[in-house]
This record gives structure tokens, sequence and C-alpha cells, in this order.
């Protein structure tokens, strides 16, 4: 089984204190996710900011547990796991973040923050541990010299390297890469994509791409996600959602993206309004007040996950609503 | 070989630059250079007391009551600042005296650190009720005007200068707690706490090894602004009999030993109180030195 993990209608719920007065809101920052992460693959979840994708990216490294649904990481249900079972699942997955200048410990040396995961996980000697960080940092590109020097020393995309580095210190399953390239200018962008590319042949890592840049996604893409105000709208493979875009918030996602193709002219979908709150989300389906092909139905029935053509979409227009299909 | 020469040179380039990065800031104001030099020179002559005074402390002269300063008519060329009541030399007390002001800031900060960085640790890290609880007595300690506090501490512990150093901790270690608190929590929000609880960093490696050092700038520049208030409160409490017990020639207790004379012989009570000030206005311009060189916010580009 190249299957590393598998997640079905994964939830998050937060409970927001809104006063004294009034009572607590509960805001749906992930409602009903499934999906699976193989070996090798990479799943890119997009949408943008405040749908939810950060808050998966924070189940799926178990620093906060699901509200509901089962998450199976290596085989394991990491929902009412014990705190033993979680300790020793962690290393199996690994995160990368968006902003390389908060994501490395300022007083610690490059060595030391490479050997901090070796230094807590195992019992490898110190010559041990230098000499896998010493072997990490040449595959991530750094120089030997970098070793003894301070993050602040870095550029953004050294930096991003250091933080690749140290997800892979502890030979994980799962590398989570939440925007890993947003903060870094655009030839550096393509540096990192390709190292990301070369390490996942080399260790065979599933990855879970977080990203809004729909052209790094189609860069880089096996399997497509796409995520509104927590839910999942679209879900694909990378070449029937870019070809074939059912939803029509994927629809304007896809048009937003620039080509570099000064003669085909675009359809550009401009979407009305603002994202909604998600303490409030509409009634029916959450995308209805910016969707330009919203009917009837849309307003008091919200949307299931279905098949059409080779991908899953969660839209009325798609799959006209049955009495079957009334989905809550 | 020479690799490694080269990587070590880097290393040491680092920290120098560092340094003298740090210098350039701090010598840019002359109040915080001055305050330095002042602060040296007190330690200095704490720790060469013996070689430094011309007498010992207690030693009366019982043909020198009260004689004035040497630039006074009818001074004792023996004494350069004159002699109390019962024929001591002034110079020689003040000078032994640097030794209890200076005691008494190290083991107050010292005190008041360790427990208020551990409790604002624990609070700012594990958050929830117990630091909501944590928190409440603070603002009581803090809600007190703060000699107030030392002064019934300290009657109820018994006067002297332990129990005042004791005291006086205790007061001064909400502001630590709240300082420490609030770096805490601002640092348990970044990637690199995450990407360390990630990695299964533990708890009390997360608080004292990830957590703690991102924290001490604030720290650093509190310790050395409470240090002068250690003092200065030290001292109001010897003044007010509930510090260090005469005949120790503690600053504030001098000042008190000298109180009926104020209008007979004002060097009596003039030279400790003058010391007093000195050391504390030093250590302050040392301090507010130290928090612009430290605080990047602050600095002039």
């Amino acid at each position: 089984m190249n299957q590393v993990l598998n997640a079905q209608n994964l939830t998050r719920y937060y409970s927001v204190s809104r006063g004294a007065f009034k009572e607590a809101a509960v805001l749906k920052a992930v409602d009903g996710a499934s999906f699976t992460l193989e070996r090798g693959k990479t799943l890119a979840v997009v949408g943008e900011s405040g749908c939810g994708k950060s808050t998966l990216a924070r189940l799926v490294t178990m620093i906060e547990l699901p509200t509901s649904g089962t998450l199976n990481i290596a085989g394991q249900n990491i929902v009412g796991a014990t705190r033993k079972t979680l300790r020793t699942l962690r290393p199996k997955v690994q995160i990368v973040f968006q902003n390389p200048y908060g994501s490395l410990n300022p007083r610690q040396k490059i060595g030391a923050i490479l050997e901090e995961p070796l230094l807590v996980n195992t019992k490898a000697p110190k010559t041990e541990r230098q000499e896998k960080a010493r072997a990490m940092m040449k595959s991530v590109g750094l120089r030997p010299e970098h070793y003894d020097r301070y993050p602040h020393m870095f550029s953004g995309g050294q930096r991003q390297r250091i933080a690749i580095a140290r997800a892979l210190m502890l030979d994980p399953e799962i590398l989570v890469l939440d925007e890993p390239v947003s903060a870094l200018d655009i030839s550096i962008q393509a540096q990192v994509l390709n190292l990301l590319a070369d390490l996942q042949e080399k260790h065979n890592l599933a990855y879970l791409f977080i990203s809004h840049d729909l052209s790094v996604v189609r860069h880089i893409a096996d399997e497509l996600m796409v995520m509104y105000l927590g839910r999942v709208v679209e879900q694909g493979t990378r070449d029937t959602v870019f070809s074939n875009p059912q939803h029509p918030y994927t629809k304007a996602l896809l048009s937003a993206t620039p080509t570099p193709d000064p003669v085909r002219k675009r359809e550009r979908i401009v979407l009305k309004g603002e994202l909604p709150s998600p303490l409030a989300p509409p009634p029916g389906c959450t995308f209805h007040p910016r969707c330009p092909v919203a009917f009837e139905p849309c307003n008091r029935l919200n949307p299931a996950l279905l098949a059409h053509d080779n991908s899953l979409v969660a839209c009325h227009a798609v799959n006209p609503p049955t009495s079957t299909s009334k989905a809550a | 070989m020479s690799d490694a020469v080269i990587v070590s040179d880097a290393r040491k380039g680092g920290k120098m630059a560092l340094l003298s990065e740090f210098w350039d800031y701090f010598s840019e104001s002359r109040g915080a250079v001055a305050g330095l030099v002042v602060f040296v020179a007190v330690c200095l002559i704490a720790i060469f007391a013996d070689a430094v005074a011309p007498y010992l402390p207690q030693e009366q002269y019982r043909d020198a009551f009260l004689k004035p300063p040497f630039w006074q008519e009818g001074a004792d060329p023996r004494f350069i600042l004159g002699t109390d009541a019962v024929g001591r030399d002034i110079l020689s007390r003040l000078i032994y005296g640097s030794r209890y002001s200076l005691f008494i800031g190290v083991i107050v900060v010292t005190i008041s650190m360790l427990l208020g960085v551990t409790i604002g640790l624990l609070t700012g890290f594990f958050r929830g009720a117990f630091d909501n609880a944590v928190m409440r007595v603070m603002d009581v300690f803090l809600s007190f005007p703060s000699l107030l506090l030392a002064l019934v501490l300290v009657a109820l512990l018994g006067p002297s200068l332990t129990n005042a150093m004791i005291a006086i901790a205790l007061i001064q270690q909400p502001h630590y707690v709240r300082l420490t608190r609030a770096a805490v929590m601002s640092e348990m929000g970044k990637d690199y706490v995450t990407a360390a609880r990630v990695a299964g960093v533990g708890n009390i490696r997360l608080m004292l090894v990830t957590i703690l050092p991102n924290c001490m700038g604030p720290l650093i520049v509190q310790a050395a602004l409470s240090f002068s208030d250690a003092i200065l409160a030290a001292a109001a409490l010897g003044f007010l009999g509930m510090g260090a017990q005469p005949p120790t020639p503690e600053w504030g207790t001098m000042l008190a030993d000298a109180r009926e004379y104020v209008t007979r012989a004002w060097w009596v009570v003039t030279m400790p109180g003058l010391a007093i000030l000195i050391t504390v206005l030093a250590i302050n311009l040392m301090g507010d030195g130290l928090r612009d060189a430290l605080d990047p916010r602050l600095r002039r580009s």
C-alpha cells in the first residue's frame, strides 16, 4: 500500500467567544474534508485566505486534533489516540511554513536547528547527529560552512532550504508544505520547487501542498482539492481540474491565474463581493452569494460532494439536486 | 583543516561583530557610557574596599566628632569627607557601604528574576485558569505602593537586611512575571515554536531552550533598571529602620543615623545621599542605554 494518510470527513470547529453576554459562536474552519495521501504523490489544497487550508495543515501535523471524522496516519487513527501513540506518529509528519523568517529559532545555529529533532527523538550520539545534519544540508543545497551560522545571516530562499532540511531530519513519510514558496521571489520559488520535487523523488515523500497560487500548483500537484469557507468544493486529479473545472469557484480561480500568453484571450470571471465571515456562513451553499450561476436551491440546500466527470464537485449546477442528495 | 579554520574564524567574527555592533549602539548615548563608567568604578571600589578605604568603617575617633569635609573651616585633614557623630570616617563608611548596595542589588535582582521568570514562563506557556489565578495574585502585589508593601513584609518578617532583601525581591517579582509572560505569549505564536512541537520537542525543552532565550532582551533591561530600584528601596527601608541595622555602614542606615544632625552637620546626611543618588543615576542611565541598544525598534538608522 502506498497510502500513508487517510482522512474521512475531517472537521475542526472552534468555539469563538463573543463577550460575556453572547453565546460562543462556532467557527467551522474545516468542515468535512476527505482525502488520502500517497507516497511520492502531491495533494494540493487551494483556496483563498480563511478557507481552512492552514487549519487542515495543523490537523494533519497533529498540532490540533480534529473535532470529528477519522484521520489515519500510517494505519493508526489519531482521533482518540493516546499521547504515546501521538508521540510515535509525530516524526512521520513534518511541516514547512510559509514565512521563513518566523519558522527558524533566531537563537539557534543552523547545526543546532537541524540536530534538535534527532536529539529529542532518537538516542543517536552527537557525532552521528552532526553527520546526518551535514549530509542533509548538502542534499538541500547548503554549504558546509553554514553549519555554524545563525538564521539572520541567510536569505529567504536559504532559510526555506533550512526549514525543509529540518523537516526531513526525522525521515518523515508526509511533508506538509504550508505555502512554502509564496514568501519568496519568483526566481527563488522555482529553485525551491525543484528542490522539493527532487526530494520527493529521493525520499518517496507524500506532500500536502497548500497554496493559493495556481501556477505553482499546476507545476507540482498530482491531485487537487479546492476549498471554500472550510468546505471542499472540488476535488480531482490535476489534469481534470485544470482542463475541465466544474465548480464555478474553481473556474473563477483558474480564470484569475495569469498566463504568459499575450495572444490567448481569457474570459475573466470576476467574483462579486467579499468572502463572508466564517462565523456566519450563508445558508445553503456557502458560495451562493458570490456565485455567477446561483439558482433556486442554492440558498437553502447545501450541495454534497458528488462524482462528476472523474472529479468530485459540490455544486447544484453541476449535480442537480434530487431527493436523495439532500445534504445538511 | 583549512575549512575548520575558516569556520571558526567566521564564528568568532560573527560574535565579535555582534558585540561591536552592540557597542556602537550603546556608545551612541553619552549618558549610558558615563553611567557604565561610574558603575564600573563603584564595583571596583566595592571589591577593593579594604585597600581603598583609609579606615575601618566601625573605627571611632573620639577626638573627632562631626568634623566637616576637608574644604571647610575646622576640618580634620585625616578625614576627607568629615566624620559622623561618633567619630567614624564618612568616606570609609561610604566605601564599605557600596559593598552592601551592590550586594543588595545583585541578590534582589537574582531572586526576583528567578522567581518572576519561572512564574511568567509557566503562566505564559500554559495559560488557562492557572494563568488567570496567578495573574490576579500578581495584580494584588502591584496594586499596593511598593515601598508600603515592603514595609509590611519586613514588619512581618522582622527588620534585618536579609528580610529587607527578601521583601524587595517579592515586590519586584511581578514585573518580571508580566514581562516574561507577555514575551512568552508572543513567541508562542511563532512558527518556530510550532515547528519544534511538530518535531516532538517536549514542554520543558520548549520552554527553556526554544522560547526563553528569545525573551531575554526586555528581561535584561528590566534587571538593570530594577537593580537601582532595589538599592533605592533598601536604602529607604534602612532609613526607616526596617533594613540594615546600625552600625552597618549601609547608605540608607547612615542617613537614618544622621537625621538629627541635619541642621548642625550637613555633610553627615548629604554624603550618603549623594552616594545613593550617583549610583542609582549611573545604573539607570546605563539601563536606558542598554534598552536602546537591545531594542531594534528604538534604533536610529
